[in-house]
């Protein structure tokens, strides 16, 4: 380890400054600061929250219900990450539904569905199309191809969600209290930094771009701690974010995607927080409108107030007990980017 | 699902790429952002998302002596 990263390592354990409640919205971020060990590196007065970066995390159950019923339908396969398939509907997840007939396809990138639907044209393929800024501009480019090519036989379940508003919503509520924020690193290559720094300046609350390494992670705490009061936004990964958009990616998306309100699991709807097909594009829609619901499959599960940042994973009356990864009560044990699967596989 | 890997074009035909990551080729999507042979780019979810400027010891350089300015409490 060099010694510009010892100092920096000194510099965070010994921190002895006003308690500071840090949050993360990228999944991969979260996963990295588990898997760098970087709460353990931490003064007791740092405390790191992870909050509503994971797309599947924040998928509400009446959105997987609508996908199992599509999977059940004779002519129809739904095809998804990997990630949805264990994520608990109101009864029974994907890969359940998988077990007892329904058609379900695990791929690694949208596009595949391209292929499927040109060699089956007698199916139709409804995408789970669940995802932040990073994955929208992916879907565009899905509906842009299936338009061109002549499939007609492709749809998209949209549960698409914009950063900004969820942030904002955080900043506002009391029950956060937020003192500091890693931008979500991939949302910002797209989105770039702008919309943040406008948060950041409204709110006074720092904000700092990050990438993913353990030290690029350690830095971007320490700028925050050193930050704390100040709305100010510093980009720490010059490399991949700019403070302008991605605008070929954001046109497409504009394109073929409206603006729209959306559900996030335990914060209810939230307004002008969603994507979702335009008139022009609606052929594209699996039916993805007033999936709103949100009921939990164990009422005890508390990952609603987990990914807020008002509880700890280890609060959870069920953590570790009914709910662990191999048997997940709430979305936030499902996923490899969730807060409740990392601090339980940290707790082994 | 929200992983994105960086990688090198060896090769950019149309709106494909074939992309290596660390000596693995994959083709993948490139019409999302201009790319041309030899750039590196960050890849998700099959497409290219941004092209990336600079090389990563280089940007940790930077942020160090960021940090270092940065008024100390």
């Amino acid at each position: 380890m060099d010694e510009r990263t010892k100092q920096l390592i000194s510099f965070l354990k010994n921190y002895d400054g006003k308690e500071l409640r840090l949050m993360e919205v990228c999944g991969t971020h979260t996963a990295q600061i588990a898997k760098n060990g970087i709460p353990s590196l931490l003064s007791d007065k740092i405390r790191l929250i992870s909050g509503p970066g994971c797309p599947v995390c924040v998928t509400v159950s009446g959105y997987i219900d609508r996908l199992i019923e599509l999977a059940k339908q004779p002519d129809i396969v739904v095809v998804t990450f990997g990630d949805m398939l264990r994520v608990p509907g109101s009864r029974v997840s994907l890969a359940g539904a998988k077990a007892e007939g329904a058609k379900v396809r695990m791929v690694y990138s949208p596009m595949e569905i391209l292929k499927l639907a040109e060699e089956n044209r007698e199916k139709k393929f409804v995408f789970a199309a669940v995802g932040f800024e990073t994955t929208t501009p992916v879907y565009a480019l899905l509906v842009k191809q299936a338009q061109q090519k002549g499939l007609h036989n492709i749809r998209l379940l949209t549960s698409l969600k914009t950063m900004p508003p969820v942030i904002e919503w955080l900043c506002r509520t009391k029950k956060t209290q937020i003192d500091g924020f890693l931008a979500p690193g991939h949302v910002c290559t797209v989105t770039g930094t702008e919309l943040f720094e406008q948060l950041a300046r409204k709110y006074e609350i720092p904000f700092v771009a990050a990438g993913f390494e353990g030290v690029q992670l350690l830095s971007a705490i320490a700028a925050l701690v050193k930050m704390q009061g100040k709305g100010e936004l510093k980009n720490f990964y010059p490399s991949a974010v700019g403070r302008e958009p991605n605008i070929e990616a954001q046109n497409k998306v504009d394109e073929i995607f409206d603006i729209c309100d959306a559900a996030w699991r335990g914060m209810g709807v939230i307004p002008n927080s969603g994507r979702k097909l335009s008139d022009k594009y609606r052929q594209f829609d699996a039916g993805s409108e007033f999936l709103m619901e949100d009921e939990k499959k164990n009422k005890a599960c508390a990952c609603a107030q987990i990914l807020t940042g008002e509880k700890r994973p280890e609060e959870c009356p069920l953590f570790g007990k009914v709910c662990t990864p191999d048997s997940p009560q709430g979305a936030c044990m499902v996923s490899m980017e969730g807060s409740c699967f990392h601090s339980f596989e940290s707790q082994k | 699902m929200c992983v994105a890997l960086p990688g090198k074009v060896i090769e950019v035909n149309k709106e494909k790429a074939l992309v290596s990551f660390e000596g693995n080729q994959v083709e993948v999507q490139a019409g999302l952002v201009p790319v041309k042979e030899g750039d590196r780019v960050l890849v998700h979810a099959g497409c290219i998302l941004q092209v990336l400027k600079e090389s990563e010891a280089e940007e940790l350089e930077q942020l160090f002596r960021e940090l270092e300015e940065m008024q100390a409490l």
